[in-house]
């Protein structure tokens, strides 16, 4: 058992608003500049839809990723071979139109035209060129397009769903869509690190933040390919890539990411997670239908004494422990067994958990007859041919999980590689703890009912209501527990302290001496 | 001898050396961010293809030939006493060197009627295509010209480029070749001397590491195994990974 500790995070799809203020709070801090304008660390997707760059998600377009070959994993666009054989042209790279060409406008131009007959208006420029251009893609393109012909059914997720299915996906009144926000996945099996000739990318051993050396990069462009959720971007002007950092000048001073200081549903979680890393590489290889279990299964106990004896022998601060102890992401992933990895069958054992969201399922979308309820509210509203009705109600047990607008198929796509079975048993859950929590507020569901359904979805009332807490009520050091960055050691990096006291001044790495 | 071939073959090699080696140094210390193949294949990435590739597989066994040549010039010379391993060389050399012209002449059209390549086309990219083209042209028309060039460098150039690095130049031989030679040993030099002032300094840092090492890298600060270890003494400096 060799243990490490990971800062890992959960987020909750179903209280997700799709507002993008991560995105505008990541951007605003770290990619504003000339290279990075069309870097979205921090993105926000429809789903379906095609996502940010234009399928991503379609590995027999990127070939990122890991793929299991004769039991053992291979990357699939890069590696020791293709990477140095294809280090003069990368086939598989994607090139600035996959993303969008970066604009602003001229806005001055409406201040400083000659009088005349036309308004003036504020033409597109290329952040590239400068010269005028039409605009053809941009950040959020298919945001809210969630049953257009154009983005949705080009979802990759799309492809076993038959088009009977889709068909019923995207009848006018029974669509859904729901939002997915995406940053780094901070893997413990990282296709970037993997895929760097030069060695630049490397995970820190403390907190398993993945970093790119920008002194080391020198632009193979490998990680671009090789990273599956194309989290990696190239800065077409330093000609470095970059990716995002878990903020993590910010977790070191204690503070969240800004992504998700900032996140308006409060749907981010952030917390420590004990591994034990000498099972990484098994994990990654497992058949697909074990890939989560074995995923889980690497994830430790932070109270089981004999981890912890592990991870102090291991150089884990007590501080980081204790962390993990009280880590929203363990409850969420371990203990209450709710959120699950994006496309695990990358096999980069991503530690970005997601909870299914819910919304395909909770409520359906049912014909009756409004007149009379209409005809109250106004009298022009009776003319109003609304005969619709979104329909929560929980009459049935799992009713609504059989009558789902989505088909099972494509949550299961997307978190579980296509297993229905495991995205059943985190909506059972989740639904449970609503009925029992109707139960307590509303007191329409008989206490039978309730009961029962808890015991079928394997929780107990003591765990709806914790799970209850940590999803609706939670207070921000809940969301965020973040372990102490040792900022004393840091000191120590740079310093002996007992010498510090005869020295002039504290952060100059050479000798102070009086000159000549 | 005249001062322009004393310059040529003893004055500019020196200075191209001394240039490549303070300036590499230079610039690997105080420019490391610097250090970038600049790869532009992201903003144009079909075109590319038929530059970069047939240009840099090209360069590669070109420089290496001469390479070996340098360094084992017996063994070129006994290889090619037979004509039948020497026109093999030769040819071959050749065909990469014309897939290298070739190459280039893509990359320059590329770069340079591609609006969006603009932005990242500097004046030192210009002076590096202008001096490649010239070397890669001097280098055909000697193959082509003076035959058979494996042979005569083996015997002619490499004794020269050994003096020049025990610093007893010894150009006897070499003043009498034609100017062509002389071209493409003063312009290979001024290759070697703004190696460090370009986008050339990628080849310097070629990814051999990569073969060798494992493909997950995991930094410490510390190292996780002594720095909670009561048994570990408080010295100078905690133990920190390296």
């Amino acid at each position: 058992m060799d243990v490490r500790s990971q800062i890992a995070m959960v987020f909750h799809l179903d209280k997700c608003i799709g507002c993008h203020t991560c995105s505008i709070a990541c951007k605003n801090i770290w990619t504003d500049r000339k290279g990075a304008e069309y870097m979205w660390w921090n993105n926000v997707e429809t789903k379906p839809g095609t996502g940010y760059p234009t399928k991503w998600e379609d590995q027999d377009i990127y070939k990122g990723g890991w793929e299991k070959k004769n039991g053992s994993i291979h990357l699939k666009g890069a590696g020791k071979r293709r990477g140095l054989v294809n280090i003069f042209y990368n086939p598989n790279l994607p090139v600035i139109d996959d993303y969008y060409e970066p604009f602003t406008y001229k806005y001055l131009d409406l201040i400083e035209s000659p009088e005349g007959d036309d308004q003036p208006t504020a033409r597109p420029v290329s952040l590239i060129t400068g010269k005028p251009i039409d605009i053809k893609m941009g950040p959020n393109w298919d945001d809210d397009l969630g049953g257009t012909p154009d983005y949705a059914r080009h979802d990759p997720n799309m492809k076993n769903i038959s088009p009977e299915e889709q068909e019923v996906m995207f009848q006018l009144e029974k669509m859904a869509f729901f939002y997915l926000p995406r940053i780094c996945n901070h893997c413990l099996n990282p296709a970037c690190v993997a895929s760097c000739p030069s060695g630049a990318i490397y995970k820190r051993g403390e907190d398993g933040v993945v970093l790119i050396n920008q002194e080391v990069c020198r632009a193979w462009r490998m990680c671009v390919t090789a990273c599956p959720y194309k989290k990696s971007y190239y800065n077409w002007y330093t000609g470095k890539s970059e990716k995002c950092i878990l903020c993590y000048p910010r977790i070191e001073a204690g503070l969240a990411p800004a992504c998700m200081h900032s996140c308006v549903g409060r749907i981010r979680y952030l917390g420590v997670l004990l591994y034990d890393s000498s099972k990484i590489e098994e994990a990654a290889s497992s058949d697909e239908k074990d890939l989560i279990k074995n995923q889980l299964n690497i994830i430790l106990d932070p109270f089981d004494e004999k981890v912890i004896e592990a991870a102090k022998k291991n150089g884990v601060a007590d501080s980081t422990i204790h962390a993990a102890q009280f880590s929203p992401v363990y409850k969420f992933v371990k203990q209450w067994g709710l959120a699950l990895p994006l496309h695990p069958e990358f096999r980069t054992l991503p530690m970005l958990f997601y909870v299914p969201p819910l919304l395909p399922v909770m409520a359906t979308v049912k014909k009756v007859d409004h007149k009379e309820q209409l005809e109250k509210v106004s009298p022009v509203a009776k003319k109003w041919n609304d005969n619709w009705l979104y329909d929560t109600s929980t009459k049935e047990l799992w009713g609504t999980l059989d009558q789902i607008r989505f088909p099972l198929k494509y949550i299961a796509n997307l978190l579980s590689a296509g297993d229905e079975d495991v995205i059943k048993d985190k909506w059972k859950k989740l639904m449970a703890v609503r009925i029992h929590r109707r139960r307590v507020t509303v007191g329409d569901v008989s206490h039978e009912k309730a009961e029962k359904v808890l015991k079928e979805a394997g929780l107990t009332a003591e765990t709806a209501d914790a799970i209850y807490a940590l999803t609706s009520l939670p207070k921000f050091e809940e969301r965020f527990v973040i372990p102490a960055a040792h900022r004393e050691q840091a000191i120590e990096m740079m310093d002996f302290t007992g010498d510090t006291k005869g020295e002039t001044g504290f952060g100059i790495k050479s000798k102070v001496k009086r000159g000549l | 001898m005249d001062y322009l071939d004393s310059f040529i073959l003893i004055g500019l090699p020196y200075t191209a050396l001394a240039l490549f080696v303070i300036g590499t140094i230079y610039r690997y210390t105080n420019r490391k961010f610097q250090f970038s193949s600049l790869s532009s294949e992201f903003l144009e990435g079909r075109k590319l293809f038929y530059g970069s590739v047939p240009f840099h597989w090209g360069i590669l066994f070109v420089f290496c030939g001469h390479l070996t040549a340098f360094l084992i010039p017996s063994t070129v010379l006994t290889w090619n006493s037979q004509p039948a391993r020497l026109m093999t060389l030769e040819i071959s050399a050749f065909i990469f060197a014309i897939s290298m012209l070739i190459g280039l002449i893509n990359l320059v059209i590329r770069r340079y009627t591609t609006s969006r390549l603009s932005p990242v086309t500097n004046k030192m990219d210009l002076v590096i295509y202008v001096l490649l083209i010239l070397q890669t042209v001097a280098g055909l028309w000697i193959a082509y010209n003076f035959r058979w060039g494996s042979s005569w460098f083996s015997t002619l150039l490499t004794p020269y480029l050994y003096s020049i690095f025990k610093l007893q130049p010894d150009t006897a031989a070499v003043v009498l070749l034609p100017w062509s030679v002389k071209l493409h040993i003063a312009t290979a030099f001024i290759i070697i001397a703004i190696i460090p002032f370009s986008r050339l300094v990628h080849l310097l840092v070629l990814p051999l590491n990569y073969l060798w090492r494992p493909y997950q890298q995991v930094m410490w600060y510390w190292d996780k195994n002594k720095v909670r270890s009561s048994k570990t003494p408080w010295s100078l400096q905690r133990p920190k990974n390296t």
